[in-house]
């Protein structure tokens, strides 16, 4: 405009005008928009019908057999029976037991393997020399079929033969060093899957930063946890979140190791135990069903804990 | 506050790349110093080994009497504010700017003291809980100030603190960040690309060209001395307008505008370099005018210019027109025309004429302008040193660049 408006001028420019021009805009982009959806969903339909296939079906299947009495050995019992399959196994002493072993074996080994990841990524992140060879070399274990690296591991501890075992003990029939062990194989496999996830983090903390805080007075202790830290939230979450579920469900290591000897086994096995080895369609079911409950959970605690700093929630703090 | 000397301080990477020659500058306490020149001439270098964020290959990094090319930068005792501001996204305002202070072991509540004057020397205190992405530009330009301010350090270091603003809040952040500059009187070392800072805002400028100090001096004295091509082309904007020159015999000089008297400082200063007869003139924009408007004896130099475009700014006329003849070359002139992306090839000498608003010259049409051939830079032509670069008086003596 080029005149200056009077007060009122202005204040009618200001009022829409209702010449139905608005109507027509607002048609027009419910209009697109809904285009819009329809070719999205029709874009996503295949994955989500295989996803029904190959997920949601046994999911549901697993949880309407938790709901019968279903024993291969005695197939013409087979009954509907609400929730006492899940009576049964909750009062179980056996299925405690498993899950209070898995709870340790998933918390001790997160923990150690997010300190250990963490350090070998700090490390990888600042290699200068032979950066190529360095990363190469720290995802060996990853790369080894956990199953081959187990049987590596019950060798190197198996008494008078192993390598590791001091002689005259056989640690893999006792109930402690079995746990230490099943967690350090643990460990030692999944460092370098922590250690890759870390490092995409502190790939994304801006070199000013650092260099910032070097200026404002920090060293490198300080500068790690009072910058490096915060901004890689997102990603120590991630890791973390994978590892922890990841552990909970942990079977192949102690499938190799101890079978499953001197209570040693994790939910997974007594899951498995029942399902495979006893044909106890319903109880392993059940047990599957709260393995499923439990990460679940776990997956939900993460993301409270972490509150804005969890993958997909609002990033207005992060640039 | 304290003094800063930088002697004879190299900088030469790994893979052998000389990044800084022997830099050599004496800057007094509370002093502005600018550092300017292209991109990769070495001023970020210079900057970064001042603040301790890259090692001194060779040479004395000197503060307040004190050896610190071996201190760690948080020993350092100096501040320093990015380009890219360098918030902490995860911290806010208020938290920003307290963190160096945090860090020291400061307690609680002179932090949020210090905090809070230093908010509001730069009006941030109504942002100081929010977080910076929530910020604009310019603001989150003042909390990178705020945090080096609140430390009061013994000298600002500024690395291109402006660039990422744009042209019309540059402009008053420029003002801003002398005044707080000149209220401190903290020692202040600033780097920069863009020449009006550099003519605005230091006590002196240090030109750099491919890690070497071209000149140091202040910015009047650097406008109207260069000591060569680069220097004279890089300082001013527009820039100054160069044309290829013959030498004649008894001071005279053909150049594209005609035949020209040199004056008599060039004159004597020209018969003693034993120059090979090629030169280029500088001539500054401001030094032509409308013949019309120029009293008769007033000494000078008359031409016909025949105008391209012509952009009158209100103050004054800006002319453009190519005057027939070669374009004036020499590597300081190219690597110039590199660093501002001008590989334009005019057919003949392009000029720039600042004329008087009352000017009427016009577009498309020949006008008579006037220069001043006493306020004309001579260079040699292979050298692309000023053949006489002025008096060496007492400004450029105490300027301390060339030590002995």
């Amino acid at each position: 405009m080029t005149t200056t408006p009077t007060p009122a001028a202005a204040e009618q420019a200001t009022q829409p005008v209702d010449d139905g021009s608005l109507d027509i805009a607002r048609q027009r982009f419910t209009d697109a928009k809904k285009a819009e959806r329809k070719l999205g969903l029709l874009l996503v339909a295949p994955a989500v019908t295989v996803m029904l296939a190959v997920a949601a079906y046994p999911i549901l299947y697993a949880f309407w057999l938790s709901l019968n009495r279903a024993d291969l050995r005695r197939p013409n019992d087979n009954q509907f029976i609400w929730f006492e399959n899940y009576v049964t196994v909750l009062s179980s002493p056996i299925w405690w037991t498993a899950f209070g072993v898995t709870m340790f074996i998933t918390i001790v080994s997160a923990s150690l393997e997010l300190v250990f990841g963490m350090i070998l990524a700090v490390i990888m992140h600042r290699t200068i020399v032979g950066r190529g060879l360095v990363r190469t070399s720290a995802l060996v274990p990853y790369s080894i079929v956990t199953v081959v690296a187990a049987f590596s591991w019950r060798f190197a501890w198996t008494e008078d033969l192993g390598y590791l075992t001091p002689s005259g003990s056989a640690p893999l029939t006792e109930f402690w060093p079995s746990i230490w062990i099943i967690i350090l194989a643990e460990v030692w496999k999944t460092i370098p899957f922590m250690a890759l996830l870390l490092m995409a983090g502190l790939a994304l903390v801006p070199e000013d930063l650092l260099k910032a805080a070097s200026m404002d007075g920090a060293n490198a202790w300080k500068r790690f946890w009072a910058i490096t830290v915060p901004l890689i939230k997102p990603a120590i979450l991630v890791a973390l979140l994978f590892r922890t579920l990841d552990a909970f469900r942990v079977f192949d290591n102690i499938y190799i190791l101890t079978n499953g000897a001197n209570q040693t086994s994790s939910v997974s096995m007594v899951a498995y135990s029942n399902l495979i080895r006893g044909l106890n369609l319903g109880i392993g079911s059940t047990m599957a069903v709260l393995i499923f409950i439990t990460t679940g959970i776990i997956a939900f605690i993460f993301i409270k804990a972490f509150g804005a700093a969890a993958p997909g929630a609002d990033q207005g703090g992060r640039k | 506050m304290a003094e800063i000397i930088l002697d004879n301080v190299v900088k030469r990477y790994p893979d052998g790349a000389l990044a800084v020659d022997n830099f050599n500058l004496d800057i007094a306490d509370g002093e502005f110093i600018i550092l300017v020149g292209p991109s990769g001439c070495g001023k970020s270098t210079t900057l970064n080994m001042v603040a301790g964020l890259e090692d001194i290959t060779a040479g004395k990094l000197i503060i307040d009497g004190q050896v610190v090319n071996d201190k760690a930068p948080k020993d350092r005792d100096i501040a320093m504010v990015f380009q890219s501001y360098a918030l902490y996204p995860h911290m806010s305002v208020g938290e920003n700017m307290g963190f160096p202070l945090k860090l020291a072991g400061v307690d609680k509540g002179t932090i949020q003291k210090k905090v809070g004057e230093a908010a509001e020397m730069l009006e941030l205190t109504q942002h100081l809980d929010r977080k910076p992405s929530n910020l604009s530009g310019g603001q989150r330009q003042r909390v990178a100030m705020g945090r080096a301010i609140v430390r009061q350090p013994k000298a600002f270091l500024m690395d291109e603190p402006l660039s990422n603003l744009d042209a019309k809040l540059r402009v008053q952040m420029r003002t801003q960040v002398s005044r707080i500059q000149k209220s401190l009187g903290t020692t202040t070392l600033y780097v920069t690309h863009d020449q009006t800072e550099a003519m605005t805002l230091g006590d002196r400028v240090v030109v750099m060209r491919g890690g070497i100090v071209q000149q140091v001096g202040s910015p009047a004295y650097l406008y109207a001395h260069p000591v060569n091509l680069f220097v004279a082309g890089f300082i001013g904007s527009p820039s100054m307008n160069f044309l290829p020159g013959q030498l004649r015999g008894n001071g005279m000089v053909t150049t594209a505008l005609g035949e020209m008297e040199l004056p008599d400082r060039c004159r004597q200063a020209v018969e003693r370099s034993k120059s090979s007869g090629n030169v280029i003139l500088g001539i500054r924009p401001e030094h032509f005018e409308d013949a019309s408007l120029v009293p008769g004896d007033k000494q000078g130099a008359t031409f016909d210019a025949p105008i391209d475009i012509v952009e009158a700014m209100g103050s004054d006329v800006f002319a453009y027109f190519l005057m027939k003849g070669e374009e004036a070359h020499s590597a300081d002139l190219d690597d110039l025309a590199k660093d501002t992306g001008n590989d334009l090839h005019a057919d003949g000498v392009p000029i720039t004429a600042r004329l008087d608003a009352a000017s009427h010259v016009q577009r498309g049409k020949t006008a008579r302008l006037w220069y001043d051939s006493s306020k004309v830079a001579v260079f040699d032509a292979e050298s692309g040193n000023n053949l006489a670069p002025g008096d060496e008086d007492v400004e450029s003596s105490s300027a301390g660049a060339h030590r002995a």
